[in-house]
């Protein structure tokens, strides 16, 4: 790990405006740095801003106050060099399996042959081969997934932002997911920034772990669980436990105040 | 096979009611029998007249709803994008919508005179606002993760709107393009029958008031087939194009 960091957000705040009604201060003075090739999850209850600070560093919103640098760079507009995956897929639903991770390859500027080749490859991956040709209205959620994220490993980004990636998926194929994610990671790192609500999960696929508080969402703690998981019992050891309990004692406060419970400000 | 018959069995239905009723009514001319109709009708198409004037008339639903098409697709898309097209165009689209196009038709004859260039902007103006309406709500519904994707690809703004929008938007579009479609054959006969030399419609009146009223009808299926295949075959496009939906 090289001592500077690649991403820095640093004082970034941002108001959520709806089209009716009062703006929101989304998140407040938020600062973190991300190495390269470090696996970091956002987490924190909904609503404490963890996408939209996604999406900023994303450069799909505008940053209005504080900065963002990616290699030194400020973060402007999107660019292959941070690749995305959204919960809800977002693949072409025109365009196969095969026609959407050969998009950001065709916009890289790959042949046609490299392109397919390169496209198989990373379905191939993923393990969708055979559902080259399939339109995503005739695959399963847990598959969508997978293409879209062939789709993003494809164009080889350096940093790989995955906004609550398996959220929208059933238990058993978020843990074989998750697993699977975690052997293309160990394969080829990359950095990655995950956000979830879900503590298990964080604690499994992390380095570190952003737990972040609502209303307005600011960091709250960052907690350090780079110990060994590969283990398949690795949920029953002592110190996944002790994590996952750590972190979700401050969540729960968060999620008590999310609500309302005012009673539960004060720290034991 | 046997799904299309029962499919028009309708139809084949109502051809012997007009038949027997045709037969009934033996002496009166306005209700002439399918035979006769069909007699007219190769009679029609013999000497050359059907033809001749089917293909003014083919030609200038098509020349009005292809420039229809295009710049109805491009104001509609247009209007999506941009708020202050949105604001400069809608108002125009809303006082335009509920007019009867028919009630143009002496506008168009006073600035083009009874050729084709009258009918083609009857036909464009008539046709343009299913279009520009279909693109707009199209376009608008393309969904901005998509967007958001295709531009951390490195997607630029015309790539986008190739790529993301255009595609987003073709369902709602081409059902505009379909209501676009029914339009260009009415406005094209109403508009032919009360000012044009040449034309169905054109035909139809004239054999009308001549009396010839098997050589009416002959025309007035002709048309009706026609739009009936036209919507067919518009429809199987649509279908093969929309293959990627369930």
């Amino acid at each position: 790990m090289s001592s500077q960091a690649q991403i820095v957000v640093e004082g970034v705040s941002h108001y959520y405006r709806p089209p009716r009604g009062r703006e929101v201060l989304a998140l407040s003075n938020v600062s973190l740095e991300v190495y390269e090739r470090e696996f970091v999850a956002l987490l924190g209850p909904s609503g404490c801003g963890k996408s939209t600070l996604l999406y900023l560093i994303g450069g799909f919103l505008p940053i209005e106050r504080g900065s963002i640098r990616v290699e030194g760079g400020e973060v402007l507009s999107p660019g292959p060099d941070r690749g995305i995956v959204f919960q809800h897929f977002a693949l072409f639903p025109w365009k196969t399996v095969l026609g959407n991770v050969s998009y950001g390859l065709q916009l890289a500027g790959f042949s046609g042959e490299e392109r397919t080749s390169r496209a198989h490859k990373f379905i191939d991956l993923v393990g969708l081969s055979g559902f080259e040709h399939s339109y995503p209205s005739q695959l399963s959620g847990g598959m969508k997934q997978r293409a879209a994220i062939a789709r993003t490993l494809a164009f080889d980004p350096k940093i790989l932002l995955m906004d609550e990636p398996f959220g929208a998926l059933d238990s058993q194929t978020r843990s074989l997911m998750q697993s699977e994610l975690l052997g293309i990671w160990r394969s080829s790192p990359k950095t990655v920034i995950f956000v979830t609500h879900d503590v298990q999960e964080a604690v499994y696929l992390a380095k570190r772990v952003v737990v972040m508080s609502a209303r307005p969402g600011c960091i709250k703690s960052i907690i350090d669980t780079d110990f060994d998981k590969s283990s398949p019992d690795h949920f029953k050891s002592p110190e996944f436990i002790e994590k996952v309990d750590e972190i979700w004692n401050l969540v729960r406060e968060e999620a008590l105040l999310a609500q309302g419970a005012k009673s539960g400000a004060s720290q034991p | 096979m046997r799904l299309l018959i029962i499919r028009y069995f309708p139809l084949v239905m109502l051809a012997a009611l007009w038949e027997f009723a045709a037969r009934a009514a033996k002496g009166s001319f306005t209700l002439p029998s399918l035979v006769d109709i069909s007699i007219a009708w190769f009679e029609l198409v013999k000497s050359g007249e059907l033809l001749t004037n089917g293909a003014d008339s083919i030609y200038r639903a098509f020349a009005g709803l292809a420039l229809a098409v295009v710049i109805g697709t491009m104001l509609g898309v247009f209007m999506a994008l941009s708020r202050s097209a949105n604001i400069l165009i809608s108002p125009l689209v809303e006082l335009f919508y509920p007019l009867p196009k028919s009630a143009l038709i002496p506008i168009t004859v006073i600035w083009l005179g009874f050729g084709d260039a009258s009918k083609i902007l009857l036909i464009f103006l008539g046709c343009m606002l299913p279009v520009t309406i279909g693109a707009y709500n199209g376009a608008r519904s393309t969904e901005q993760f998509l967007l958001w994707s295709a531009s951390s690809m490195g997607a630029g703004h015309m790539r986008m709107m190739r790529d993301v929008v255009f595609p987003s938007a073709l369902p709602e579009l081409l059902n505009g393009i379909r209501t676009a479609l029914a339009l260009s054959f009415i406005l094209l006969v109403t508009s032919e029958l009360i000012a044009s030399r040449k034309g169905f419609g054109y035909l139809i009146g004239l054999y009308g008031s001549g009396g010839i009223y098997d050589a009416m009808f002959a025309t007035v299926l002709t048309v009706a087939f026609l739009g009936f295949f036209a919507d067919r075959g518009f429809q199987m496009v649509t279908q093969r194009a929309m293959s990627w939906r369930e």
